[in-house]
């Protein structure tokens, strides 16, 4: 399908949350730490407040009435305390954007005592710890069988340690919030946000408002890629501001402040040790991650996840281990977890198939599993070697001389590599509406559409299962005033949200009125299998052997990923992921500045993702997967799997082309130079 | 933003008149208003240079004359630059974005600010940009930055592509000011920072980029080549404009300029020197780079672009020979 909305985006009708027009709306501002750890010591604002245009400054030197503090990156102003630099500790209020800014930063005088800072990821940090538990509720830790006795009886063996650097989401449209208080003491927050219902909620208890007098408005949102997927501090700010001054506010964060205060995957030092026999069968997996979170918040990235889905082993064991730094709070960013994990997993599957003579495609078959390796569950559906077969077959993998560094055309090493994927197909509980108004068929539910097309491919499935075409169908999401869903993070934005529509949409057919539907009892039934979409990625690179440039003239992925409801919608997603692994394996990084702890490379022409010149020729297919144990769509999510297993084809065709193995992301050129 | 007042000039004279200590001249503004934007740039007044009448490239003797207000893409698309400029017009399209080029002007290319990020960013010290500050850069992330001719206070690399094109063009750089006209040769614009690396240029306050004068082209093929991990849209890590001449395999001529490596655009005159008469194989244009690269100084995180620009020299230079 076209994108419903498609004509109010390109005709500029689409509204996004700083576009609301409000009356006497002031704009808000804010100033940021220059140190990284240490203590206010004074605030002075007199300048600014003498700054014609200037209404107000919001500080810890007054600090702010809030509901909770539980989440210290929200509880704006509450502390003299410096966590991280760039951390906001106080806030400009004036009449323009721009008398704001330059308020901000030039008028708001702050002293700071400063204590020493750690902000560099190691493996021997004293402060390494083992979390509770991994992002979003995953065993740390996980031991099967005896991993020495493995390794010590494997033919092959191998051991080494792939880095990932600090990457951030990067979302078109930066963080915004206008924040309108009304007569009655309501609150109505237009948000550029993955979930209107859960940062309702969020807003409504660190404001301590019952969560009915607050209502979040966000049909259009400019991505995300999981840095909207909760309430950032845009938000809080953008409400406090307003009730200092009395009138709506609005914030848009500058792209360099999107770097501090909204989000980015953690960097990762990942140790994997692979044994098999002669034949090519693990005897043992392990993978030991080390990661990073903020001193005042954490969060612990679930790195290991994919090693205890992917492979058979009979001894196995994934550990995380985590380290407070003066530094911002990582979080989300498009497949966590599985993004980086796969791509250290599926580097040293590589690594062992040449080190065992063994084809890296017959290497997975080989040990493929039966049920999932540590939960023993049975799999709803699995079809990762269908689609290495089939990716074989549409690649041309069939003659592929396995001799890395050998082929030469002018001056470009060339090669090709091979990675599989893999993501977590679940959902959530959600809540939706249809009714028949005027003749249409209108469904209500908080969904988001962060552009991934969810507004379309929910008036698809609402056709469907009304028997009606879709140009009768409207869908409304984007409000929390609508019923209850669950956000659009973690692939399950459409398993959730098309679950509660099919329902309210065959409640409606059936009582001729008005259908409604709460998925809770459904999705709490969910169990007794293992679900999991899975993929294989296929790259050719070209390496220059006097400047180091790597290209990637062929991508090709196949996902195994139960039905895909729309071909045109699901195209997108993957090759959206397939370009953003593009991005991960070549040239994402943010560079940390260890004297002051800043994020140095803080806007897109220093911070680089892949432009249209990097992508030549991308191609992403399916396998027709029929899965009943799923929804009654019978489909899994695609948001995240296309960035899963990139990074790690890449960098195994770059080893084909030049034999150089790179196990430290991004693969630039003067890692290979020399 | 500070508040600042804007005003259009109609003419050289007028521009001149409108200046004042803490006036910026505005050109295309995708590099000072940018700056503008972070608080790095904090001008009392504009007065915008784009209306001026040089906003044409014209023939000039056997050569060109390209008005400082030609917008890049008009340049990079003059039938006569691609035919008897194509380094040039290659080094324009190599930079930035259509988007960016359709904006930005010929002096507003060779006057913008560096890329280090310590610069761009208040947060941090600056010799460049708060003189006396301190240079943050040398201990910390000079990953970009140069390998030639820096000094103790700035390690600042000049990003511009066709700064480097210009430089091996022996372009003229028509310049008008309060003491009078004048020209200044290219390479000989830009400054190296030596002591004073808050000045980039070797520009009065006042003084107005009125054109670009390019003499014939030299004999001899040529080539642009720049060195970026992402395929577009980013500053080079190294890049090289060249020229070579040679007749019955013994080069005649050769200018050779490096790109992302210097204060300003880098002639490599002791490539150029050692070339000139030698024979045009392999081994001699080795030589000839490693004669240049002996007076490199590489600080630890950039000493990739040595390695990389000699690899990029004997490589464009062996394209080249006919
Ligand atoms: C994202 C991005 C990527 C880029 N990538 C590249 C790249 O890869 N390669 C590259 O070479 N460039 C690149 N650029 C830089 C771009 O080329 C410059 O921003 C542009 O050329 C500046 O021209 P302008 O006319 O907009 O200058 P302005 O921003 O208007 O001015 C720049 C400076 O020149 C001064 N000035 C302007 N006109 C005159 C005049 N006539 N006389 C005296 N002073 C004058 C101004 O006062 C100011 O100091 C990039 C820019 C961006 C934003
Ligand atoms: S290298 Fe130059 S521009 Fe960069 S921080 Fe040092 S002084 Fe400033």
């Amino acid at each position: 399908m076209n994108r419903v909305e498609g004509r109010d985006k390109v005709t500029g009708r689409a509204r996004y949350a700083y576009e609301y027009p409000a009356e006497d709306v002031a704009y808000a501002y804010a100033v940021q730490s220059p140190i990284a750890h240490g203590r206010i010591r004074s605030i002075d604002a007199s300048e600014a407040l003498a700054t014609p245009g200037v209404l107000a400054v919001l500080s810890s030197a007054d600090p702010p009435a809030l509901g909770s503090r539980d989440d210290a990156e929200l509880a704006l102003f509450q502390t003299h305390e410096v966590a991280y630099h760039g951390q906001i500790v106080a806030a400009v209020v004036a009449t323009t954007s721009e008398t704001a800014r330059e308020a901000a930063q030039y008028a708001v005088r702050i002293e700071y005592d400063a204590e020493p800072h750690h902000v560099r990821l190691r493996t021997d940090h004293c402060g390494l710890y083992r979390p509770d538990k991994v992002n979003p509720a995953f065993p740390t830790d996980t031991e099967q069988g005896d991993v020495a006795a493995g390794l010590a009886r494997a033919a092959v063996t191998i051991d080494a340690t792939y880095t990932t650097p600090t990457e951030h989401n990067n979302p078109m449209e930066p963080h915004a919030s206008m924040a309108v208080w009304e007569e009655n003491g309501d609150l109505t927050l237009f948000d550029s946000i993955q979930g209107a219902s859960d940062d309702r909620d969020t807003i409504a208890s660190v404001l301590g408002l019952p969560p009915e007098r607050v209502r979040v408005i966000s049909p259009h949102v400019g991505g995300g890629f999981g840095s909207k997927g909760t309430t950032r501090p845009n938000a809080i700010l953008a409400a406090l501001a307003a009730r200092a001054v009395g009138r709506p506010v609005k914030i848009a964060l500058t792209r360099q402040q999107m770097f501090d205060v909204t989000g980015y995957r953690t960097p990762t030092i990942q140790r994997v040790r692979l044994g098999a026999d002669a034949a090519g069968r693990l005897t043992a997996i392990t993978h030991d991650v080390v990661e990073q979170s903020s001193t005042i918040k954490e969060f612990a990235e679930q790195t290991a996840t994919p090693t205890r889905v992917m492979y058979a082993a009979p001894a196995r064991r994934t550990t995380h281990r985590l380290v407070r730094l003066h530094v911002p709070t990582p979080a989300w960013m498009r497949a966590p977890g599985e993004a980086p994990g796969m791509w250290a997993l599926e580097s040293a599957m590589d690594e062992l198939a040449i080190a065992a003579g063994i084809d890296p495609i017959e290497l997975r078959v080989l040990n493929e599993p039966a049920v999932e390796p540590e939960s023993g569950l049975p799999f709803s559906s699995r079809n990762l070697v269908a689609c290495l077969r089939e990716g074989a077959r549409r690649f041309g993998w069939a003659n592929r001389d396995p001799e890395p560094g050998i082929r030469l055309e002018g001056r470009w090493l060339t090669g090709t590599g091979v990675a599989a994927s893999t993501y977590p197909a679940r959902r959530r509980p959600s809540r939706a509406s249809a009714a028949v108004e005027d003749g249409d068929f209108v469904i209500r539910i908080a969904a988001a559409d962060i552009g991934t097309g969810a507004r379309t491919v929910l008036t698809g499935i609402a056709a469907q299962t009304l028997g009606s075409p879709a140009e009768r169908v409207r869908v409304e999401i984007g409000d929390s005033a609508l019923p209850r869903a669950s956000l659009a993070g973690g692939s399950m934005g459409t398993a959730s949200w098309g679950s509660a529509v099919v329902r309210a949409c065959e409640a409606l057919l059936k009582n001729g009125a008005e259908g409604t539907a709460d998925t809770t009892e459904d999705v709490e039934s969910d169990s007794g299998f293992a679900r999991h979409a899975f993929g294989a990625q296929f790259a050719e690179v070209r390496v220059d052997i006097d400047t180091g440039e790597v290209r990637v003239p062929r991508l090709l992925g196949v996902f195994a990923a139960g039905r895909v409801l729309d071909e045109k919608l699901g195209r997108s997603q993957f090759i959206g992921g397939m370009t953003m692994g593009l991005g991960m394996a070549l040239m994402e990084e943010t560079v940390v500045d260890e004297r002051s702890g800043a994020f140095l490379n803080h806007d897109l022409a220093q911070y680089h993702i892949a432009t249209c010149a990097d992508v030549r020729d991308i191609e992403a297919v399916w396998i027709e997967e029929e899965d009943p144990h799923l929804n009654p769509m019978g489909a899994k999510g695609i948001g995240e799997i296309g960035i899963v297993g990139t990074a790690a084809a890449i960098a195994n065709a770059v080893y084909h082309a030049t034999g150089r193995r790179i196990r430290d992301l991004p693969i630039t050129p003067p890692k290979l130079l020399g | 933003m500070r508040p600042f007042s804007y005003s259009r000039a109609t003419d050289a004279r007028d521009a001149l008149e409108r200046f004042q200590p803490g006036t910026m001249y505005l050109g295309g503004g995708t590099n000072l208003v940018d700056l503008m934007r972070l608080g790095v740039a904090r001008p009392d007044s504009l007065v915008d240079v784009t209306r001026l009448p040089y906003d044409t490239v014209e023939a000039a003797g056997d050569g060109l004359r390209i008005g400082a207000a030609v917008r890049n893409s008009d340049l990079a698309m003059h039938p006569v630059v691609r035919e008897r400029y194509p380094m040039l017009a290659r080094a324009v399209l190599s930079g930035a974005s259509g988007q960016v080029r359709n904006m930005a002007t010929v002096a507003g290319n060779l006057l913008q600010r560096t890329r280090c990020p310590y610069f761009q960013d208040i947060s941090h010290p600056c010799n460049k940009r708060r003189p006396a500050s301190g240079c943050p850069a040398i201990d910390g992330d000079h990953s970009g930055l140069a390998v030639f001719g820096h000094s103790e206070h700035c390690v600042a690399t000049h990003p511009s592509d066709m700064a480097v094109a210009l430089a091996a063009l022996d372009a003229r750089v028509h310049v008008t000011g309060p003491a009078g006209d004048r020209v200044v040769p290219m390479p000989g614009l830009h400054r190296l920072p030596d002591g004073e690396p808050e000045r980039d240029t070797v520009l009065a306050a006042g003084e107005l980029i009125t054109a670009v004068e390019l003499p014939p082209p030299p004999a001899g093929a040529s080539h642009y080549r720049k060195v970026r991990e992402r395929a577009s849209f980013a500053f080079a890590l190294v890049s090289v404009a060249a020229v070579l001449d040679v007749a019955d395999g013994v080069v005649r001529d050769c200018r050779l300029a490096l790109g992302g490596v210097a204060h300003a655009p880098w002639r490599a005159e002791l490539a150029e020197a050692e070339l000139r008469g030698a024979p045009a194989t392999q081994e001699d244009f080795s030589r000839a780079a490693e004669a240049e690269l002996s007076r490199a100084r590489p600080l630890p995180r950039n000493a990739y672009k040595v390695p990389l620009a000699r690899n990029l020299i004997v490589r464009t230079l062996q394209e080249l020979v006919p």
